[in-house]
């Protein structure tokens, strides 16, 4: 914490291939949610329940994106990976629950 | 049996036993994750009450061409959200919100640089990075703050609702919204909207006071004194985290 430590870190010249792996990444993400526009407009609102699919697949590739490779968990030991995505299974289940409750709510209306 | 302890295979089975780090990682990275775990609850438990208000209310039937908003059914995003910024009455849906989206994925891919730069002890690139990602979380927050302006404000023609006033009906044209009326549908989508994307805000702008201290302390050279830039690390995890519930809030508020 003193100063006198000052200047022992070195500094180190870039990865030219990680970053160029970082740019990869987020080419991927802008191309995902270009498609996204793409399937909301030229998709017919009568293919609803395909465009949701679709919809909910590119968001979960790219949350697959920004949490394996930005957030470097894809990176990490297998027991912190899982011990992350397991209780994600949860919020899998409540969704479930719920949405068909609010159906429910609305035939009882 | 001391000396089987010796033996390479025998590492995993120590694993649990003390004196080492079975996540590999440090205190603090660990904590941020079980932080973001619960975090990801709460964000979770707001969209999929989105989700059950949503489907308890009837929904559109007719055609996009003839929607008009209306307190019966429950609006179509993309025609909720069509304004964009000195483009007054030119209807272009979901383009502001699509330009957000991009602006918050920019500054999450500008916060993996500065970690990489933190990674090399490089204290310029940090500086450089960290501060094109505070940019770009102003810029979210602007957009925001606009999005907003507009939402409450509402359009030139509102909508008429019918409210029961002292026991009789009477017919208004609502104009905008708020926690009790709006013109696009029925009362909650409006509330369900200023709660999720008001807490993702709060969350945007906690991360850029964050942001703005890591590139604070990383110019004034304190983590060069410490040796180490893992703080970076940390926040840029956070920093991931808000755009990756930008995502989810952009797929099921807006495009769903």
């Amino acid at each position: 914490m003193q100063s006198e430590e000052t200047n022992k870190v070195a500094v180190q010249p870039p990865d030219k291939e990680k970053i160029r792996k970082i740019w990869r990444v987020a080419l991927i993400l802008g191309i995902v949610t270009a498609c996204e526009f793409a399937v909301a407009f030229i998709l017919p609102p009568e293919y609803r329940m395909i465009k949701i699919v679709t919809f909910i697949l590119m968001t979960v590739v790219k949350a697959f994106y920004i949490v394996a490779e930005f957030m470097h968990l894809g990176h990490e030991v297998k027991s912190l990976i899982y011990s992350i995505l397991i209780p994600m299974a949860f919020v899998v289940w409540l969704l479930i629950a719920l949405i068909v409750e609010g159906g429910s709510i609305l035939i009882v209306r | 049996m001391s000396s089987t302890a010796t033996v390479v295979g025998a590492r995993s089975e120590n694993l649990w036993k003390g004196g080492k780090s079975p996540f590999k990682a440090s205190y603090g990275k660990l904590m941020m994750w079980f932080f973001l775990l619960s975090d990801a609850f709460t964000f979770s438990a707001l969209l999929i009450t989105y989700g059950l208000i949503r489907f308890s209310n009837p929904a559109y039937t007719g055609s996009v061409e003839d929607f008009q908003f209306s307190q019966e059914w429950w609006p179509i995003p993309e025609k909720v959200f069509e304004a964009v910024p000195f483009l007054h009455g030119v209807p272009l849906p979901l383009v502001f919100v699509g330009i957000m989206t991009f602006i918050l994925i920019l500054s999450s891919v500008t916060m993996v640089l500065a970690v990489e730069a933190g990674h090399r002890n490089d204290r310029k690139a940090v500086e450089k990075w960290m501060l094109w990602t505070i940019f770009g979380g102003l810029t979210f927050l602007g957009c925001q703050a606009w999005e907003w302006s507009h939402f409450i404000h509402g359009t030139d023609t509102g909508t008429i609702a019918r409210f029961l006033i002292d026991g009789e009906w009477v017919t208004k044209t609502v104009h905008g919204a708020n926690l009790t009326v709006n013109e696009y549908g029925p009362p909650p989508f409006a509330a369900l909207f200023f709660f999720i994307t008001g807490f993702h805000g709060t969350h945007v702008a906690s991360g850029v006071l964050l942001n703005f201290l890591i590139f604070y302390r990383a110019a004034t050279g304190y983590y060069d004194r410490r040796g180490h830039y893992e703080m970076v690390e940390k926040v840029g995890l956070y920093w991931h985290f808000v755009d990756l519930v930008w995502v989810f809030v952009f797929t099921f508020f807006y495009l769903v």
